[in-house]
């Protein structure tokens, strides 16, 4: 006889701050390390919370800037432990320096970015332009979409950046205000269950500051010829086959996920209505909500249009990306943040060249909205709709459309 | 007597594409690439411990009398001759 899980998960109301608190709580974090700021600060505050009342058995480091909390983190992983960190923006570039070395270093930290707009002009509301500001820099990015999907994909990054076909860190990116504050209804899985998911941990096998096999960490490789040179090749080269294992123990981890826990995320991209599709919408993170009520709204009027949502955004899943779009006749792609040195959107300039592995040619426009915390509503994805029907008809694509341009 | 390098641990199963360690120490000390050495003149030393005071590395000893340079660690910088209030300390170049 099988044995029956009796599922002891409960239902709570929280916004997606206080979700990636609660995943950490239930993933058995042994060093947080924080710093607050605008929309990641009530994060930073559940987390203090729950470290306070015990439900977090980590210790938590008030550092006294973002530079100085990844940089304990990194001593924390490199010591065994499990660790978990929150940022965004301001807080986000100062913390760079160690953040672009964390990958190489191969540590699998989980750090959430509450993605915000960044400066100047000045603003503390959501965008997600300081995230896709730091896209190559070899870090995992997955984009959610809701407050449930932060509390799951916070957990399963873990699984993902431990797993030693990959070893590097992940950033689980969830919208500033949309999903930092927006409260819905949520299901807490039980801690013992995430436990078993979780497995063994075990995160400096690779690399370790242990007095029982003492390492130097780092050492100095490169030089203009020889076998230095070619060291650094071979990790450079180490570092693209975790990045590309990812795309596989993404899609493994949440496979496992939706049979333990019985809730199913998209792991790479969501197909929604893509199936008759003659022409596509591509979103990324909480705008997709709205992107897929258009969707609905334009269908009821004869519409033949689908979406597909990008979840996992780096490494970017080109070959599941250009799948989902092969058969239809144009792309739409809303951006929340701007690819400066092409006057568009990061998102567009990903998918068109994934669209290099179609024969035939599609069209693509892109088109950018929800910066500085506006809301990408249904009327907006309307114009995006329209604007991607004209283009599967005359196959001609405009310049980059700023949704919120007039807006009053 | 050259010094050889020892690995602190078997490494060999750590695969050498991830993060980059280290794991055989150098036996090279600052003595050995030294190009300046710094030479005590006794009789003008009156153990006032500037020197030991000023040096980087930490190379200086106190004998009975005087203070005298560990030459194992020194790395030549010449930071205590510089600063020797009674020229008791000379800079001579190491042997080709």
């Amino acid at each position: 006889m099988s044995a029956v899980l009796k599922s002891k998960s409960r239902f709570m109301v929280c916004d997606g701050n206080e979700a990636a608190a609660w995943a950490v709580s239930l993933s058995n974090v042994d060093m947080v390390a924080v710093y607050p700021i605008t929309p990641q600060s009530s994060l930073v505050e559940y987390l203090a919370k729950f470290v306070a009342d015990g439900r977090i058995g980590a210790d938590l480091v008030d550092a006294e800037g973002e530079h100085s909390v990844l940089s304990v983190l990194q001593g924390a992983c490199l010591a065994g432990a499990r660790t978990y960190t929150a940022s965004c923006g301001p807080g986000l570039a100062f913390m760079f320096e160690p953040y672009i070395r964390t990958p190489g270093m191969r540590l699998p930290m989980v750090m959430s970015i509450v993605t915000r707009d960044t400066l100047t002009p000045q603003c503390v509301w959501g965008g997600q332009q300081d995230a896709m500001s730091v896209r190559d820099a070899g870090w995992i990015h997955m984009y959610c979409e809701s407050v449930q999907e932060v509390l799951d994909t916070t957990i399963m990054a873990y699984r993902i950046a431990e797993h030693r076909d990959v070893m590097l860190p992940v950033n689980v990116n969830h919208d500033g205000n949309y999903l930092s504050f927006g409260a819905t209804r949520m299901e807490l899985p039980d801690k013992a269950e995430v436990e078993v998911f979780l497995g063994e941990k075990n995160v400096n096998w690779h690399a370790a500051l242990d007095p029982q096999r003492p390492m130097a960490i780092d050492p100095l490789t490169g030089g203009s010829s020889g076998a230095g040179p070619a060291t650094f090749v071979r990790y450079r080269k180490g570092q693209c086959a975790g990045s590309r294992n990812a795309l596989r123990v993404i899609s493994e981890v949440h496979e496992e996920w939706g049979r333990r826990f019985g809730r199913h995320h998209a792991p790479l991209v969501e197909r929604y209505r893509m199936d008759d599709a003659e022409y596509a919408l591509m979103t990324i993170g909480s705008m997709t909500g709205a992107g897929k009520d258009a969707v609905d709204e334009a269908r009821r009027r004869g519409g033949k249009v689908g979406l597909v949502k990008v979840k996992t955004y780096r490494p970017f899943p080109a070959a599941a990306v250009s799948k989902a779009l092969q058969s239809v006749k144009a792309v739409g792609v809303v951006d929340r943040s701007v690819s400066f040195g092409w006057s568009c959107g990061p998102l567009f300039q990903d998918t068109i060249a994934a669209l290099q592995y179609v024969p035939r040619r599609i069209p693509a426009m892109s088109f950018i909205g929800g910066l500085a915390g506006a809301d990408i509503t249904v009327g907006h994805f309307d114009r995006v709709i329209e604007r991607t029907a004209k283009l599967a008809r005359d196959g001609i694509p405009g310049d980059t459309v700023w949704l919120n341009e007039n807006d009053r | 007597m050259k010094r050889q390098a020892i690995e602190f641990f078997d490494a060999s199963t750590i695969p050498d594409n991830l993060c980059p360690i280290a794991t055989r120490p150098s036996p090279m000390l600052p003595g050995d690439w030294r190009s300046m050495r710094p030479v005590v003149e006794r009789a003008k030393c009156v153990k006032c411990a500037v020197c030991w005071l000023y040096c980087p590395v930490q190379c200086v000893v106190e004998r009975a009398a005087w203070f005298d340079i560990n030459l194992a660690t020194c790395k030549g910088c010449g930071i205590c001759a510089t600063e020797c209030p009674h020229r008791a300390i000379t800079m001579i170049q190491e042997a080709a």
